[in-house]
């Protein structure tokens, strides 16, 4: 397990390498999630508003 | 013949197509990537022999050449889909090529990284205005331009055409960046890459590469069509069926319209 976590004494290089890879595409799936979310709440908030009245 | 597929070009039919897709595209991503993973830490050799002997921090190649190919590969995705817009004046293009950017520069930022911490241990420097690296940069600000181009311009189909048209132009980088090396023959002078074929690279090392890349595929679909769709909404947000939608979708999170 140390010898894999090592990788011949380039870890640095290695994980430095896979989390980034690993960390951007974590962060563009959770940021995509978030935009879903906020992309309905204010479809839906605009179309409240509407329908009650509001302005054009 | 009936154009079928022009059933499919309105965003009203692609949204929901999209939607039951990004989960197959997920389970696929995630199959092939612990595949390639497995396969390129634990069944390949430690060390590469040859003229240039690499050591362990040669797994790097593992995500290093898939996010390489996926930056070019999307770019002529972007382009091919800006252009059909261009062409045939279709909404659903210009949104397709707007949602594939962001992937798009993610794995050419990708690229450059692990190819950086690739290059530090094998040739001494983390950098170097070697040709093909240089011109993956290009290739990355002409995402960001096309990017920033976009959102620069209030008007949405202006938007469109205007990057559409830049990321046209760009799309000579791509074979520039496929045929950058400098040096054909590595005795001679210093070359951070060199011509290979993929017919020499051992059986295992591509497989893993190979599979890899097919897990990058399948992401850059999943992220893409994510996307779309809330490109599609906001896009739509005044015609009846978004707002069906936009209803139905509040409504399964327990929102009350």
């Amino acid at each position: 397990m140390s010898g894999f976590l090592s990788q011949g004494g380039y870890a640095g290089f290695v994980w430095g390498a896979y989390g980034m890879v690993a960390a951007l595409l974590a962060i563009e799936v959770i940021g995509l999630r978030r935009q879903r979310r906020t992309i309905l709440k204010r479809l839906g908030r605009l179309m409240r508003l509407r329908s009650s009245g509001g302005q054009e | 013949m009936s154009l079928s597929w022009s059933r499919f070009a309105s965003p009203a039919a692609f949204y929901p197509i999209a939607g039951r897709l990004i989960p197959v595209f997920w389970v696929l991503a995630a199959g092939l990537i612990l595949l390639g993973l497995y396969w390129g830490f634990f069944e390949t050799p430690d060390r590469l022999g040859g003229s240039n002997p690499q050591k362990e921090y040669y797994r790097i190649i593992f995500i290093h050449v898939p996010s390489a190919w996926m930056s070019m590969w999307l770019y002529v995705v972007m382009v091919g889909w800006a252009a059909v817009g261009l062409v045939l004046n279709t909404r659903l293009s210009f949104m397709m090529a707007n949602a594939v950017a962001p992937t798009g520069a993610i794995f050419t930022f990708l690229a450059l990284w692990t190819g950086s911490f690739w290059g530090r241990p094998s040739w001494g420097t983390y950098w170097d205005w070697d040709p093909r690296l240089t011109s993956e940069l290009i290739l990355f600000f002409l995402y960001i331009g096309y990017i920033a181009l976009h959102s620069a311009i209030d008007d949405t189909r202006r938007a469109d055409r205007a990057a559409g048209l830049l990321a046209i132009v760009g799309l000579v980088m791509v074979p520039v960046i496929f045929w950058s090396i400098n040096c054909p023959d590595p005795n001679q002078c210093a070359a951070l890459h060199q011509r290979s074929g993929l017919g020499r690279v051992d059986g295992n090392i591509l497989f893993a590469m190979l599979i890899m890349t097919l897990g990058f595929w399948a992401y850059s679909f999943a992220t893409t069509f994510m996307r779309l769709r809330g490109i599609i909404l906001t896009r739509e947000a005044e015609t009846a069926w978004a707002q069906e939608q936009v209803r139905a979708e509040l409504a399964a999170q327990g929102v009350r319209t």
